[in-house]
């Protein structure tokens, strides 16, 4: 299915958040997680399914002011 | 001489008067060396979006560890109370910690805060168990609606942000600290030199947040240093009690015994 991942379109294989992380490439980083604005806690992210269009944002920590 | 410029935020005592952003830095090398001659003990930082595999975001944050500082995570760039409430929960996931320098901005050429959704925003986090570092304008009344929803700690802005026009509004940040004598205040944002870091800590302000006098300078490790110096010596200053101004001159070598030779 196609999905929105930080802006961008990809398509993934899997409906699960963690499966959906780790098959774009994120492999245990320090990161935060929202779907469609909300926010999804690392506990949950294997219970979360994605749809069709859903917008994922993985974020980690950079520098600021 | 810790000692003159300690100061506590929500119970946790600092040695340094200074808090420091981590942006705009030529490198992170010279980043870490700032961060060493500032001495400061708290840093801010942000969340971005991260791309798959590119590890930046943890270099970034064992960077961080590695010089032992606490974190105080930003909400930079919300601009509602949604956006800044996720960013404030996304935040204390990555960097482990409910310190949260709260940012809604409602104006985007002079980033200054929206202060309806700040109070709003502030009452939601505090009651999500945030320690809320408000970044807000010396309004009296703001204030005090950001202290009934929870805040311990009120950060004034001293000029817009990365601006380095120093202190705006002397009289309202005076005000300010006149009205509310036992909260913590930074001066958050503005800064460019200093001097205008020493005149707000002259004025019983008990802490100043900066990043970009520091990060832009031609030197930024020598001016880490610099600030650090500045905001000691205008600590020491304001609890040495300032003479007042005075509009006549007042001769201070005695004028008694002065010589008659003409």
């Amino acid at each position: 299915m196609r999905i929105n991942l930080n802006g961008e379109a990809v398509e993934v294989e899997t409906t699960r958040l963690s499966d959906i992380l780790e098959e774009c490439g994120y492999h245990g980083e320090r990161i935060a997680t929202a779907v469609n604005g909300e926010i999804v806690h690392r506990q949950s992210r294997a219970e979360t399914r994605l749809d069709e269009g859903d917008r994922l944002e993985v974020l980690a920590p950079v520098v600021g002011g | 001489m810790p000692d003159s410029s300690a100061v506590n935020f929500y119970g946790v005592a600092l040695d340094s008067a200074l808090l420091l952003g981590t942006a705009r830095y030529p490198s992170p090398a010279v980043l870490a060396d700032a961060i060493r001659a500032s001495r400061t003990e708290v840093v801010t930082v942000s969340l971005r979006r991260e791309s798959a595999g590119g590890g930046s975001g943890q270099k970034f944050w064992d960077l961080i560890q590695d010089l032992g500082v606490r974190v105080l995570p930003n909400t930079a760039s919300c601009y509602s109370v949604k956006d800044a409430v996720t960013t404030a929960h996304m935040a204390r996931e990555v960097f482990e910690t409910d310190w949260i320098k709260l940012e809604v901005i409602g104006h985007s050429d002079t980033l200054q805060p929206d202060i309806f959704g700040l109070v709003e925003a502030a009452r939601i986090l505090t009651k999500d168990g945030f320690k809320v570092f408000p970044y807000c304008t010396e309004d009296l009344v703001l204030a005090d609606k950001l202290l009934q929803v929870g805040c311990e700690v009120l950060m004034p802005w001293g000029a817009p942000i990365g601006s380095g026009r120093g202190l705006n509004n002397v009289y309202g940040l005076k005000s300010l600290r006149a009205h509310f004598p036992d909260v913590p205040l930074v001066v958050d944002a503005g800064i460019g030199l200093p001097s205008h870091a020493a005149q707000a800590m002259e004025l019983g302000y008990n802490a100043i947040l900066l990043n970009t006098a520091v990060a832009r300078a031609g030197d930024p490790v020598a001016m880490a240093g610099a600030f650090r110096d500045a905001i000691i010596a205008g600590r020491a200053a304001f609890l040495a009690d300032p003479i007042e101004m005075s509009d006549l001159a007042t001769p201070s070598t005695p004028v008694i015994g002065k010589a008659f030779l003409t």
